[in-house]
């Protein structure tokens, strides 16, 4: 980057990492843990649920392996199908959270595919925003709704590539490619990836980070998978920047074609 | 007095405020907490009094995506 800082800003605040990673899924703490130093992210995902009250003290709780003095903390609403739960549901974490405004909105429309239900993300994106939540927000990947999320106030959209924990990879890269030409605020693609390629695609395709669980979680070795990710995230971005050659129907001699001593 | 605890119905004694019952769950802090579906926070756990028939959730940070 040539010296200079090529950070991520979300609601004023400033990352060196666009690899965003979430917490599900792993075989235990100790994994969740170590997979998150080597992703190198610096903002985390949580999904809030029931605590077990017959829980003895001193159960470990993610808290203790995911420090919110050392992480920002990202509170989803992952398994919300309606506007009313995912809003009581960022309002906790915000409680949790000690007054933390970030919160990822997701609200679904159905078990199968996890798709978004617009209309309700919508609504509860307009409630959200009115309480001062700084709401990043889940969507599908169209242009169209990405601007009007931003228009509504969010400080991200998030649209995902394939279905959550698909591992499909870019299913649409010309629509995320739009949606990114059209954004003044952070676009994050969020669900889908499957492997480093695929996050390596979303940055080259000018996205400004990239959240994913499932794609590390699911590995046979997270923390390499992590590892990986990094690195892609990183490559991806440069390649953006850097600004790729044209695609050609034919070849293009790399070595001069004068001078040369036979006939 | 009757409540419902994370969908659990519950007798509860010798309990008069939310503050007063997490004391005796031994929740530590790590937890968020709403009546009747409304948030109640951590400032008003001291003074707010359970009633009869409240709808109470109690939840933590969990491993999600």
């Amino acid at each position: 980057m040539s010296g200079k800082t090529d950070d991520l800003v979300i609601d004023g605040k400033a990352y060196q990492s666009r690899l965003l990673v979430g917490t599900g899924k792993y075989r235990d703490m100790e994994q969740t843990r170590a997979a998150i130093e080597a992703s190198g992210a610096q903002i985390v995902t949580v999904a809030l649920r029931r605590m077990n009250l017959g829980q003895k003290a001193g159960e470990p709780n993610l808290l203790d392996y995911i420090s919110p003095q050392r992480f920002t903390l990202l509170p989803n609403t992952a398994g919300c199908y309606d506007v009313d739960s995912a809003v009581r549901t960022c309002r906790l974490g915000r409680e949790l959270l000690a007054g933390a405004a970030l919160v990822k909105l997701e609200v679904l429309g159905d078990e199968k595919t996890l798709f978004p239900d617009v209309p309700a993300t919508l609504k509860a994106a307009e409630i959200l925003v009115a309480e001062g939540f700084k709401v990043m927000v889940y969507t599908n990947d169209d242009p169209i709704m990405a601007r009007r999320f931003e228009q509504m106030g969010c400080v991200a959209v998030m649209p995902l590539a394939a279905p959550i924990g698909s591992g499909l990879g870019i299913r649409n890269p010309y629509n995320i490619r739009t949606i990114v030409e059209n954004a003044g605020v952070p676009i994050l693609v969020d669900a889908g990836v499957g492997t480093a390629s695929d996050a390596a695609i979303a940055m080259e395709l000018g996205c400004d980070g990239v959240l994913m669980n499932t794609a590390i979680a699911e590995a046979r070795n997270p923390v390499l998978m992590a590892s990986a990710m990094r690195k892609a995230i990183e490559a991806g971005r440069e390649a953006f920047l850097a600004g790729r050659m044209p695609r050609r129907a034919y070849a293009s001699a790399s070595s001069p074609l004068d001078g040369t001593f036979f006939n | 007095m009757q409540v419902v605890i994370n969908g659990k119905p519950s007798s509860l004694e010798h309990v008069r405020t939310l503050a007063e019952l997490v004391a005796q769950l031994r929740l530590d802090g790590r937890i968020a907490v709403e009546i009747n579906a409304e948030i109640v926070p951590r400032s008003r756990f001291a003074s707010q009094l359970l009633h009869e028939g409240d709808v109470i959730e109690v939840v933590q940070a969990v491993g999600g995506g």
